[in-house]
């Protein structure tokens, strides 16, 4: 009996302490206060569930998000088990040994359906160092109806000159409708996204082999000329101050004939809940230089990454492994519909039928996306790897100072002439400081 | 005659305070407005004041999907526990200074508030080097300690200020009927300074209340605050301001509640003294 006792409280006793130490493992995880983030939030009970791993939010806005986890990685802070983190940090943290490689991902995670661009953008010597939440590239929205109205046939991969004259076309300023809308607020991230992009899609590069700034290249000026002319003569007034929300905000409410912009702008603009003009809206793929076989290389994915200093790194991999998975794909989809799916992660995504029907994108986002190389965002020879930026550390600071040269340009402060000449010396200045070139 | 021009200017001086009144309040009661409206009728252009479909769809969406309790407490404790401690170390400090000034009492008052002349990001990366070694990242005892570290030149020069319009002779009647040094603070100098103290105190829960730099850098989930409540709504690719806008009334709610009700303690503990 007595024993019998003793068995019988032994084995309650470690049934409480399993059940204990189940719900004891809570990670925390940083993220971005995106659309699909916010989605994942709402389907983390699942996974709790599922593994008995408690799951605390942190979420900021981009730019206080990147500072916070950078300062907590590089001090080894330890407060975040999981960091929503993009193709720009990726490479350089792992380089310095900040983040726990992926490279004991569950069989049925299925790495090789991850979209070859964003796999390679993830990984460092082969091995996978973020898994993609959602992925986006950049290519043009645009009015069918206004396109029509002004005799205009969008071709699927359209040239700069092509771009200009639609833009000439489209353009109606007594009716508040601009030819184009582009970004121009400053920073590495805002206007210089896209101006990287162009100037990658006009064969321009931001260094040579010797890490020499190239600003005063013939391909800069004319990236930077043929910006400012559209944006002078087609674009909305106050551009200088326009960011990716400022531009959606403008199409949505049919000021723009064409917004060249990420792809995930486009689950925006179709959406008939926000946008009156969600049944006209066109796309067509980045453009290009007459010449130059390069659509400007943008890539951008949000991605979960487990730092080194995490304190459960196990608990942590299985939830990245869980919300970049196929299966939550059908998660969402079988609860919010198609549409509602993370885009730009999966091949498997866009091979299905459903989806593609749902998100009218669908196809664009995949050539925009599977057109891109990382390891050679330039046509000509460069040595650094990157996208719509340069992917090392200092690029935030000489991006940003760049960018509010070229912003100051558009604002009609300084001449091109100036923006370019101004941007070419402090580039080389900081490049030089950093000790880039020397061996 | 006499009697109708000053009615005059006193409308026009009443119109004058209400314009810049409303001018300064205007984004407040815009935000307030927004947070009622749904996300395409918040971009529309040209906005609607007041004739939009009002919807109280965006504070159930955010207490959906937010603690705003959880944010709450953590605000009040934060900003009320490192006032008070604040008034503990600063009350004996200005009394000192006040009253028993030496040689380098103003060049000592001087050196705290140049503490802070340095833009706070410039001290981010020992704090936090600290604040992860002892364990304190993410805890609000550890929020308490640095905002009241940060407010307290203020606090103290407030209190000096305030401290110096008290005649001295009285604190010294109070000695010479045998006051000690406790009693004499205690029962002689802080109820005749409560105005001050208590201006000190709403102003300095105000400024640790909208403390947006250590309140993001040093939290994560546990001891986050109402400011990154608000961060959390914002987004770099999304428009979501009504979102943002219930989220932001929502924050300041009390503090602004509080504001108003004590706006007469405020008004005369900031001009005590002025007309002197």
């Amino acid at each position: 009996m007595s024993l019998k006792r003793v068995l019988g409280a032994t084995t309650a006793l470690t049934l409480c302490s399993a059940a204990a130490f189940a719900q004891d493992t809570t990670i925390t995880i940083a993220t971005v206060n995106n659309g699909d983030m916010i989605r994942m939030q709402g389907y983390t009970d699942q996974f709790t569930e599922e593994t008995g791993i408690g799951v605390e939010w942190v979420t900021l806005e981009e730019n206080v998000l990147r500072q916070r986890v950078t300062q907590d990685i590089a001090t080894g802070g330890g407060q975040f088990d999981v960091m929503t983190i993009g193709t720009y940090e990726v490479p350089i943290w792992a380089n310095q040994e900040w983040l726990a490689p992926l490279d004991d991902l569950p069989e049925d995670y299925n790495v090789d359906d991850l979209l070859p661009a964003v796999r390679e953008a993830l990984s460092v010597d082969g091995t996978l160092y973020a898994a993609p939440f959602y992925g986006e590239s950049a290519m043009i929205m645009y009015r069918t109806d206004l396109a029509e109205e002004a005799g205009i046939d969008m071709p699927d991969s359209p040239t700069w000159s092509e771009v200009m004259s639609a833009a000439e076309a489209m353009t109606d300023k007594e009716n508040d409708i601009y030819g184009i809308c582009l970004r121009g607020k400053p920073g590495w991230g805002e206007n210089m996204a896209f101006l990287t992009a162009m100037a990658n899609s006009y064969g321009a590069r931001w260094f040579d082999m010797d890490w020499k700034a190239q600003f005063d290249s013939e391909d800069w000026t004319a990236t930077l000329n043929d910006y400012l002319t559209m944006m002078n003569e087609y674009g909305p007034p106050g551009a200088s101050s326009n960011g990716f929300n400022e531009n959606l905000s403008l199409f949505q409410q049919g000021r723009c004939g064409m917004w060249i912009d990420a792809t995930v702008a486009a689950g925006f603009v179709t959406d008939p809940d926000e946008s009156t003009v969600a049944d006209s809206v066109g796309f067509a793929q980045f453009p290009n230089k007459e010449g130059v076989d390069n659509h400007g290389n943008w890539l951008w994915a949000w991605s979960l990454a487990v730092p080194a200093s995490s304190d459960d790194t196990d608990a942590a991999k299985q939830f990245v492994a869980w919300a970049t998975s196929q299966e939550y794909t059908q998660l969402v989809a079988e609860d919010e519909g198609w549409r509602a799916a993370p885009p730009g992660t999966r091949t498997s995504l866009y091979e299905n039928e459903e989806y593609q029907e749902a998100a009218p994108f669908a196809e664009m986002t995949l050539e925009s996306m599977n057109a891109v190389d990382t390891q050679a965002p330039s046509v000509q020879e460069i040595p650094y790897t990157g996208a719509q930026f340069v992917a090392i550390p200092e690029f935030q600071g000489i991006g940003t100072a760049v960018g509010q040269q070229f912003s100051a340009a558009l604002a009609g402060q300084v001449d091109a002439e100036t923006a370019l000449s101004n941007a070419q010396t402090s580039t080389q200045r900081e490049i030089d400081r950093a000790g880039y070139g020397e061996n | 005659m006499a009697r109708a021009v000053s009615n005059q200017r006193k409308a026009i001086n009443t119109a004058v305070a209400w314009i810049i009144a409303l001018l300064i309040f205007f984004p407040i009661l815009w935000t307030i407005l927004t947070s009622f409206k749904t996300e395409a009728e918040a971009i529309a252009d040209p906005p609607s004041f007041l004739f939009f479909n009002w919807t109280l769809d965006n504070y159930t969406t955010v207490q959906a999907r937010s603690d705003y309790f959880g944010h709450f407490w953590n605000s009040v404790v934060i900003s009320v526990g490192s006032t008070i401690l604040g008034l503990i170390i600063a009350i004996p400090s200005a009394w000192a200074m006040a009253f028993v000034p030496g040689k380098q009492t103003k060049n000592v008052l001087m050196w705290m508030l140049s503490t802070k002349m340095l833009p706070p990001v410039g001290v981010l990366v020992p704090i936090y080097l600290i604040f992860r070694d002892v364990g304190l990242l993410d805890t609000r005892f550890g929020l308490v300690i640095v905002l009241m570290l940060i407010n307290l030149p203020i606090i103290i020069w407030m209190l000096y200020s305030y401290f110096r319009e008290i005649p001295g002779e009285i604190l010294e009647a109070a000695r010479m009927d045998g006051a000690g040094l406790r009693s004499e603070i205690l029962y002689v100098l802080t109820p005749m300074a409560v105005p001050g103290i208590a201006s000190t105190l709403l102003l300095n829960i105000i400024l640790a209340w909208n403390e947006a730099f250590w309140t993001l850098t040093l939290t994560a989930a546990n001891s986050a605050p109402l400011t990154a409540f608000i961060a959390s709504y914002s987004s770099p690719e999304g428009l979501f301001y009504a979102k943002l806008s219930a989220a932001s009334t929502m924050a300041i709610a009390p503090i602004l509640i509080m504001g108003w009700f004590s706006q007469k303690q405020l008004v005369r503990g900031l001009t005590f003294g002025a007309v002197k």
